[in-house]
C-alpha cells in the first residue's frame, strides 16, 4: 500500500514515517510540508492513503480533499478534535486520529483501511465476473434465442457436437462445444470435472468416490479434476 | 511546581531505536525553537491570531514530551488567542521556559 504524508510540521511527518516503517505493506512514498506541493504530486501519480494534517496554514486538509477528483483513502491527523464531525461528510476519509498518535491507535487505523482496500478489491473483481460473464446469455435452438439463466444450470454435458444443458427448468441441446459454454459460465460458480462435464457446484447434492449426485444425475469426476473440486468444497 | 517532562511517548514510539529518538529530538529541538521565536514576534506585533497558530503547533511537542497539564494550558490559550485574548500569556510563557530548559538538557 503506497502513502503520502501531508503535514507543514517537521515533528509530525517524522513521527508518522516512523509508525509506517513499522508495517511491511505500507511504503511512504512521497513527504510534503504543504498541500499545494502534494496537489502537484497527484495530478501526476496515485496513491492508496494519505496521511493528512488538517490544520495548515493557507490551504487546509479539507480544502486540499475538495481539490481532489478521485481522493484516495485519508487519514486524517490532528491536535484538535473538533474537526472530527466535519470529516464524517467525505467517504474517503476513513479514520481521525489526534496527535500525539499513539502506535496502538495507528495500528486499528491502518487496518480500517486495509479492510476498505479488500472490500473495494473484492468488490471490483465480482464486478469483473458480472461483467465478463453476466448472469444469463442465449442460447441457438431451431433459428429461436432462448434466454438462459446461469444460476439455474446444474450441468453442461458434452455429446459429440452438441452439449446438452440441464436447469432447474428445463433440459436443451445444443449446438455448441464444452469450451465455448465455459467461457460463459463464472469460476466462482461452475467447475468442470470431467472432460465432458460442467457442473454448478451450488447444486452439489453428495460426492461419492470419483462421482457426484447432482440433482438427479449421478456424473463422473476425473481423477485429475478432483483435487480441485474438493478445494472448492466448504469441507467441515 | 514545574511539570515535569516525560520520554514515555518518545520511547513506545522507537521501541528503543536510539537512533530515531536522537534524531526526533533533533527535529523537535530546532523546530520548536523556531516556532517560539515566531510566537513571541507575534505576541509583540499583537498579531493574536497568528500566535494561536504558533501555539497550535508549539502544543503538540508539548503533549509529545507527556506535560499534560501544560498542553491544557496552551490549549485554553490558543483557544483565547483565537478570540483576541492573550490573558493565558504569561502562563504559557512559563511552559515554553520549562519545555527549552528540558530540551536544552537533552
Amino acid at each position: 500500500m503506497n502513502c503520502i504524508i501531508i503535514d507543514d510540521e517537521a515533528t509530525s511527518r517524522t513521527i508518522i514515517g516512523e509508525l509506517c516503517s513499522s508495517y511491511k505493506n505500507l511504503n511512504v512514498v512521497e513527504v510534503f510540508s504543504n498541500a499545494i506541493e502534494a496537489i502537484k504530486y497527484l495530478n501526476q501519480n496515485k496513491t492508496d492513503l494519505i496521511f493528512l494534517d488538517i490544520h495548515m496554514p493557507d490551504f487546509n486538509g479539507f480544502d486540499f480533499i475538495r481539490t481532489l477528483k478521485d481522493p484516495p483513502y485519508i487519514i486524517l491527523t490532528t491536535a484538535d478534535a473538533e474537526f472530527a464531525i466535519q470529516a464524517f461528510e467525505y467517504d474517503c476519509i476513513v479514520d481521525y486520529i489526534v496527535k500525539p498518535i499513539k502506535p496502538e491507535r495507528f495500528k486499528k487505523s491502518i487496518q480500517k483501511v486495509e479492510g476498505k482496500l479488500n472490500e473495494k478489491v473484492t468488490a471490483t473483481v465480482t464486478d469483473k465476473e458480472k461483467q465478463q460473464t453476466g448472469d444469463d446469455f442465449y442460447v441457438n435452438i431451431n433459428k429461436r434465442l432462448i434466454k438462459i439463466d446461469i444460476q439455474s444450470i446444474y450441468l453442461v454435458e458434452a455429446k459429440g457436437d452438441y452439449i446438452y444443458l440441464k436447469t432447474d427448468h428445463k433440459n436443451y441441446t445444443v449446438h455448441s462445444t464444452l469450451k465455448k459454454i465455459e467461457e460463459k459460465l463464472p469460476d466462482h460458480m461452475f467447475l468442470k470435472i470431467h472432460r465432458s462435464y460442467i457442473i454448478n457446484i451450488n447444486k452439489i447434492i453428495d460426492i461419492e468416490d470419483n462421482s457426484v449426485l447432482i440433482e438427479k444425475d449421478i456424473v463422473p469426476v476425473s481423477r485429475s479434476n478432483r483435487p480441485e473440486l474438493m478445494k472448492r468444497l466448504n469441507l467441515l | 511546581m514545574k511539570e515535569q517532562a516525560n520520554l514515555n511517548y518518545i520511547n513506545s514510539l522507537s521501541g528503543g531505536d536510539k537512533s530515531f529518538e536522537i534524531k526526533l529530538f533533533s527535529i523537535i529541538k530546532k523546530e520548536f525553537k523556531i516556532e517560539k521565536n515566531i510566537y513571541y514576534d507575534n505576541i509583540k506585533s499583537e498579531k493574536l491570531k497568528l500566535c494561536s497558530e504558533n501555539v497550535h503547533k508549539i502544543k503538540h511537542k508539548i503533549s509529545i514530551l507527556g506535560l499534560e497539564k501544560s498542553y491544557k494550558i496552551a490549549e485554553q490559550h490558543e483557544n483565547n488567542l483565537r478570540e483576541g485574548n492573550s490573558a493565558l500569556q504569561d502562563k504559557f510563557s512559563d511552559i515554553l521556559n520549562n519545555v527549552t530548559n528540558y530540551l536544552n538538557k537533552l
